[in-house]
């Protein structure tokens, strides 16, 4: 059903932009190979559609993944910081030039970054930090990267180019090409097939490492793969998108009791749902404002950021 | 029989500090050993040695008859089960699911479970009379029907050594006594069951063979009124104990 959901959402975000085409040219343009409405629809709609279900994808499979990994439910890329690190690295690439020296460079920072971010959480996870040490640590990490990202920025040598990476840290789809779909594309699918064969590993932490350890599970075999599945499916969403916050917190929060609050079931319907709902946004962004000044980024912070208090309001009164 | 395991002159520690010396010990089948000490005796880090969490830095580790580091984890994992302290369950699941996670090793990677694997969890729930909540979602039920179904998830693992880390602490008397009557139960269908206890009344009424450690050393090892006699009990734990016909209680500090 989530799967459906997302194809909808993704077919009518094809239908979605400026030239107002109607629905048969958006499918025959998909279809053939020449005339204006073929290369808006491959050129243009085609590649923003896919982006999104793909952005999605990578935020949901990993938010749930990492949820399970710390036995947390506010581990999320956005929440520890890795986005912003990848965040980072991408603006990085811009700042030095490398963004235009080489389009696979952008992706490779970002994904560098996010590694970097991955690796410390893990190495504060094994340290032993709980879970609020861990979002402290993430709030760090995060602060950091935005304290480099604005130096970048302040030192930035034109206004064109600072101008270039304000706009795309808020995170946005807009103007994105076949060549950022294509290295996206399988940086994410890599990154998710790593997080699903970690899947049966996070099941057994349900009864913590050492337990897990005696059913024969490699622990730092399965934090070796959510780390990496994370840093490459995020770092390249992110790469592709910027930073869109909140997503891989809010999917796998409201899918869990769907699905048994198991962690291995959880990762695949994380990443149609997410991928739905970064599909929505999308929409959402270009209704609202159709000359698109509310960036995607911003639109999912404003949700989500709300939903990430009302979690920590109903996990203290748990306690 | 030879005892399925066995330490041999035992040394072990973490980052220079050693914590276990000389450990010789073997743990029969079919019989309840119970570990007791203070705090910080090693009885933990023998578990973890016998799970490999641990490597012992002198002496060997023998698991039926096999040295301990030549076993692969998925043939350990299916001989050794453990219980840790203070278990809990990090995700609100079914309580069937948490049982079915005792399975693990004997499921091949993304395989789901047999009709072996579902009579062995059957059997688990039913032996821990947990069979009528195995519906519900493991924050729906009470502390005491929590450690049942943990407790069930280790027997679910079919193994034939079973180790148990303070399985009895935090429960009321009733089901802290329940517990120990499952020790009992499955030491009776051949396996070598290992607890630790802080309780000494439960060490001495239900355990076959008492071994008290002390600071990393086994100080005396074998039938529950003969090892916890007065001298053990003022010089490890520093208390003197009423006796019972079949047990003792802890008195006075001394």
């Amino acid at each position: 059903m989530l799967a459906l959901l997302a194809l909808v959402l993704g077919f009518a975000s094809l239908l979605m932009g400026p030239a107002n085409l109607p629905v048969s040219e958006i499918v025959t343009g998909l279809l053939s190979r020449d005339g204006i409405a073929s290369v808006i629809a491959q050129q243009i709609r085609f590649p923003r559609a896919a982006l999104a279900l793909l952005v999605g994808a990578a935020l949901g499979a990993s938010g749930a993944a990492l949820q399970g990994l710390f036995r947390n439910p506010l581990a999320e890329p956005g929440v520890t910081g890795v986005t912003s690190v990848a965040g980072l690295g991408a603006v990085i690439a811009f700042y030095f030039g490398f963004a235009s020296a080489h389009p696979v460079l952008l992706p490779t920072f970002a994904v560098v970054g996010a590694l970097a971010s991955a690796c410390i959480l893990y190495l504060l996870s094994r340290a032993g930090a709980g879970a609020v040490a861990l979002v402290l640590g993430g709030v760090a990490i995060a602060s950091l990267a935005t304290a480099l990202t604005a130096l970048a920025l302040s030192l930035s040598p034109n206004p064109y180019a600072m101008s270039e990476i304000v706009v795309w840290m808020m995170g946005s789809l807009k103007d994105r090409t076949l060549s950022d779909l294509a290295f996206a594309a399988p940086l994410v699918v890599f990154g998710i097939i790593l997080l699903l064969t970690a899947a049966r590993g996070l099941d057994a932490l349900i009864l913590g490492e050492e337990a897990a350890h005696s059913l024969g599970v490699n622990i730092h075999g399965i934090r070796r793969r959510v780390v990496l599945g994370v840093a490459l499916a995020t770092g390249a969403a992110t790469a592709a998108a910027g930073a869109v916050s909140f997503v891989g917190l809010v999917v796998p929060h409201l899918l869990r009791p769907f699905y048994g609050y198991e962690p291995a079931k959880l990762i695949f319907p994380s990443a149609l749902g997410a991928a739905a709902l970064v599909t929505a946004a999308d929409i959402a962004v270009r209704l609202i404002s159709p000359d698109e000044k509310l960036p995607l980024g911003v639109l999912t912070a404003l949700l989500g950021a709300p939903f990430f208090v009302w979690l920590i309001l109903g996990m203290r009164r748990d306690r | 029989m030879t005892a399925p395991l066995v330490f041999e002159g035992v040394a072990a520690g973490y980052r220079g500090r050693p914590v276990l010396r000389d450990i010789s010990l073997s743990f029969a089948a079919g019989a309840v050993t119970g570990l007791v000490g203070p705090n910080g005796a090693g009885k933990t880090t023998l578990f973890r040695i016998a799970l490999r969490l641990l490597t012992p830095q002198i002496g060997t580790v023998r698991l039926q008859d096999k040295e301990l580091a030549s076993w692969s984890a998925t043939a350990l994992a299916r001989t050794i089960a453990y219980l840790p302290q203070e278990a809990e369950a990090h995700w609100p699941v079914q309580a069937r699911k948490l049982v079915a996670l005792g399975r693990l090793p004997h499921c091949a990677a993304f395989a789901s479970l047999s009709g072996a694997d579902e009579a062995a969890i059957d059997d688990a729930l039913s032996r821990c009379d947990a069979k009528e909540f195995e519906g519900r979602r493991m924050d729906e039920l009470s502390a005491g029907e929590r450690a049942r179904l943990l407790f069930a998830r280790a027997l679910a693992v079919g193994a034939p050594v079973l180790l148990a880390d303070e399985p009895a602490a935090h429960l009321d008397p009733a089901h802290q006594l329940r517990l120990m009557e499952l020790l009992r139960t499955e030491a009776s269908r051949g396996t070598a069951v290992i607890v630790t206890l802080h309780d000494l009344s439960l060490a001495s009424r239900f355990c076959d063979k008492v071994v008290v450690m002390n600071d990393g050393q086994v100080v005396a090892d074998g039938a529950a009124n003969e090892v916890l006699d007065d001298t053990v009990l003022r010089s490890v734990f520093a208390i003197s104990a009423r006796r019972l016909e079949n047990g003792i209680v802890p008195w006075q500090r001394v």
